[in-house]
């Protein structure tokens, strides 16, 4: 069977000095297609490195990662970030909009990446914006914006390349609950109506809630088994 | 929107630090062409010369005097077949500001030597050989001060006085010249030396340099020796060299302009490039999850480098063109300005393409360590920051 994600035995460690600080010790884990996985833990219990391994981000010092049937291990630079633009959609907990671009070019940022027309990448852009239910705000640079609004067009920007598999760091840990209620809401819909397997960060028991699944970490091993 | 807007809107990032920075890179090379122009008229002042002419200088100094018993020895030389004089005579006309040279100079003799000075109107030579208070002056001269023929114009002098004591010298204007029909890089105001002989109060007997005209051009250096020879051991020696050197050395007097401009534009621009270059790395070290993300999204490091190497060019361009804009746009002030010293002063289409070049590899250098510092950012630790 092949997953949308699957890590076998993976290991990252990172020098500090002289000092090798292991990260993440043996992870195993398979994600179906079409899951939306919560991934919770204390700080340093290595989810975020998980989660840039999966993304394509970083390299594991051990172990295996596929991705869609893709394995990561040996991919270079430069064929991975081409893999990234088309695959992975990423969502960061402070948006991570560029401030000088209005929330329409944030969001055609990746498509400049791709063979489209200006005019269809515009097109796509807005398509995306109307998802996140922010049509009538393209114009409008981030700091214009409110933390929700962001997020939403950090979202939009991460879908408008059409990923199948969305990474989310802590999206809704800047939020107030009722706008992070709004925004898990958007990836519940995304994950449902619109097929995506998302991977999701959180400290939030609410927020994890909203998943189909949940797993712990700590001190770099995932605390409870695999899903699948 | 495309990378080049992308670069484009970063760079507006901080505006006013942008706008502080692209005016130092304009006022950079609005100073360069202004530079070069000036570079350039000095030079173009040597323009004119012919290789049958020599000049003999007193060879310490060209304050010194050679005396007008010279004239003979040399004339005596085989090989040379005519000569003449000028002296510096300096004077102000109405204010200090009108600097123009006057040269007292016998006038038959000078224009038989200078035969590409055309001299108008047709009685003009015979009238300036006759009348002893008579001047030729150069067109762009009469131009530049709105004189005709028959103004008399009252020269204050500043190194010679009368034999009477008083110091106003005057002239009166009976032809005008140009060189080959274009008025001189270096426009003379020209008496008789017969006058400024009788009335000086002191250098009468004595002229500033000799010009001599040879037989044949490929004989200069030889001939030249010959001359200085002559006078080696006597109280006035001399140095003698082709006109074109002599002009050249006298340009040097005011200062090798070459030299200057190449000192003055690399202090400028050594202090653009680490000014900006600081602008830029710390415009970077800002952005740093910004790129981190643009990398994350798929940015392939090379982009990423083109980007952040691209924004510095483009800086330096836009303050480049400008620069040279605003430097085109004074130039044609300061062409007027300064018609009586330099003919030809004029920014030049090459200078702009050299300062558009050069503000290109300009930012090239002050790009490249911010884009290679971009290109190697590992996102993982980036985004943590």
């Amino acid at each position: 069977m092949v997953y949308a994600v699957s890590l076998k035995g993976v290991e990252k460690q990172y020098t500090k000095g002289k000092e090798l600080v292991p990260v993440l010790a043996g992870i195993n884990l398979d994600i179906e297609a079409g899951d939306f996985l919560a991934l919770m833990g204390p700080s340093g219990s290595g989810k975020t490195t998980l989660l840039n391994l999966i993304g394509g981000l970083d390299h594991p010092t051990g172990g295996e990662i596929e991705v869609g049937g893709q394995s990561l291990n040996n991919m270079k630079a430069k064929a991975l970030a081409r893999w990234r633009s088309e695959n992975i959609g990423f969502i960061f907990q402070f948006y991570n909009l560029l401030p000088v671009l209005s929330a329409q070019r944030n969001v055609e940022l990746p498509l400049l990446l791709t063979r489209l027309s200006r005019k269809q990448r515009q097109k796509n852009a807005a398509t995306a914006l109307e998802i996140v239910g922010l049509s009538d705000r393209g114009k409008y640079k981030p700091s214009e914006l409110s933390g929700g609004q962001q997020q939403r067009v950090a979202i939009a920007r991460a879908l408008v390349a059409d990923p199948s598999l969305m990474v989310c760091d802590e999206p809704t840990g800047d939020l107030d609950r009722e706008t992070a209620d709004e925004i898990l809401g958007l990836l519940q819909t995304l994950n449902e109506h619109h097929g995506k397997t998302i991977i999701m960060v959180t400290h939030d028991p609410r927020a994890a809630d909203r998943a189909q699944h949940t797993l712990h970490m700590d001190k770099g091993r995932l605390v409870t088994g695999a899903i699948a | 929107m495309s990378l080049v807007g992308l670069m484009w809107a970063n760079l507006f990032r901080k505006p006013t630090r942008t706008v502080l920075t692209l005016a130092s890179v304009t006022v950079a090379f609005l100073l360069f062409v202004l530079l070069r122009s000036i570079s350039a008229a000095f030079d173009s002042g040597l323009a004119v010369t012919a290789t049958e002419r020599l000049i003999v200088v007193p060879k310490y100094s060209q304050v010194d005097d050679l005396p007008y018993a010279q004239k003979q020895q040399i004339l005596s030389i085989d090989g040379v077949n005519g000569i003449t004089h000028t002296s510096w005579f300096g004077g102000t006309y109405q204010d200090p500001k009108n600097f123009f040279a006057k040269f007292p100079v016998d006038p038959l003799s000078y224009f038989d030597l200078h035969p590409e000075l055309d001299l108008e109107p047709a009685d003009a030579l015979q009238r300036f050989a006759r009348e002893r208070t008579a001047a030729v002056v150069d067109r762009g001269l009469m131009e530049t001060y709105q004189w005709r023929i028959g103004d008399v114009i009252p020269i204050q002098g500043t190194i010679y006085g009368k034999a009477d004591g008083t110091r106003l010298w005057e002239f009166q204007i009976v032809g005008q010249f140009s060189e080959y029909g274009e008025s001189s890089n270096f426009p003379l105001f020209l008496f008789h030396y017969e006058y400024f002989k009788e009335a000086a109060a002191f250098g009468g007997d004595s002229v500033g340099n000799w010009i001599v005209r040879l037989d044949v051009p490929d004989r200069a250096d030889e001939i030249a020796q010959k001359i200085d020879a002559l006078f080696e051991n006597s109280s006035d020696p001399t140095k003698t060299a082709t006109e074109d050197e002599f002009n050249r050395q006298f340009a040097r007097q005011l200062g090798d302009m070459g030299f200057i401009t190449t000192v003055i534009m690399s202090a400028v621009f050594f202090t653009i490039v680490l000014l900006t270059g600081n602008t830029m790395s710390q415009a970077l070290r800002e952005r740093i999850p910004e790129l981190a993300v643009l990398k994350t999204l798929g940015f392939p490091d090379g982009i990423v480098f083109v980007m952040v190497l691209g924004e510095a060019i483009l800086l330096c361009l836009v303050g480049g063109v400008i620069g040279v804009g605003l430097a085109f746009s004074i130039s044609r002030g300061l062409a007027e300005a300064l018609e009586g010293i330099f003919g030809s002063f004029t920014a030049t289409p090459v200078f702009a393409v050299e300062a558009i070049v050069l503000s290109a590899v300009i930012g090239l250098i002050i790009g490249l360590i911010p884009a290679l510092n971009a290109q190697r950012l590992a996102i993982a630790d980036a985004l943590r920051r």
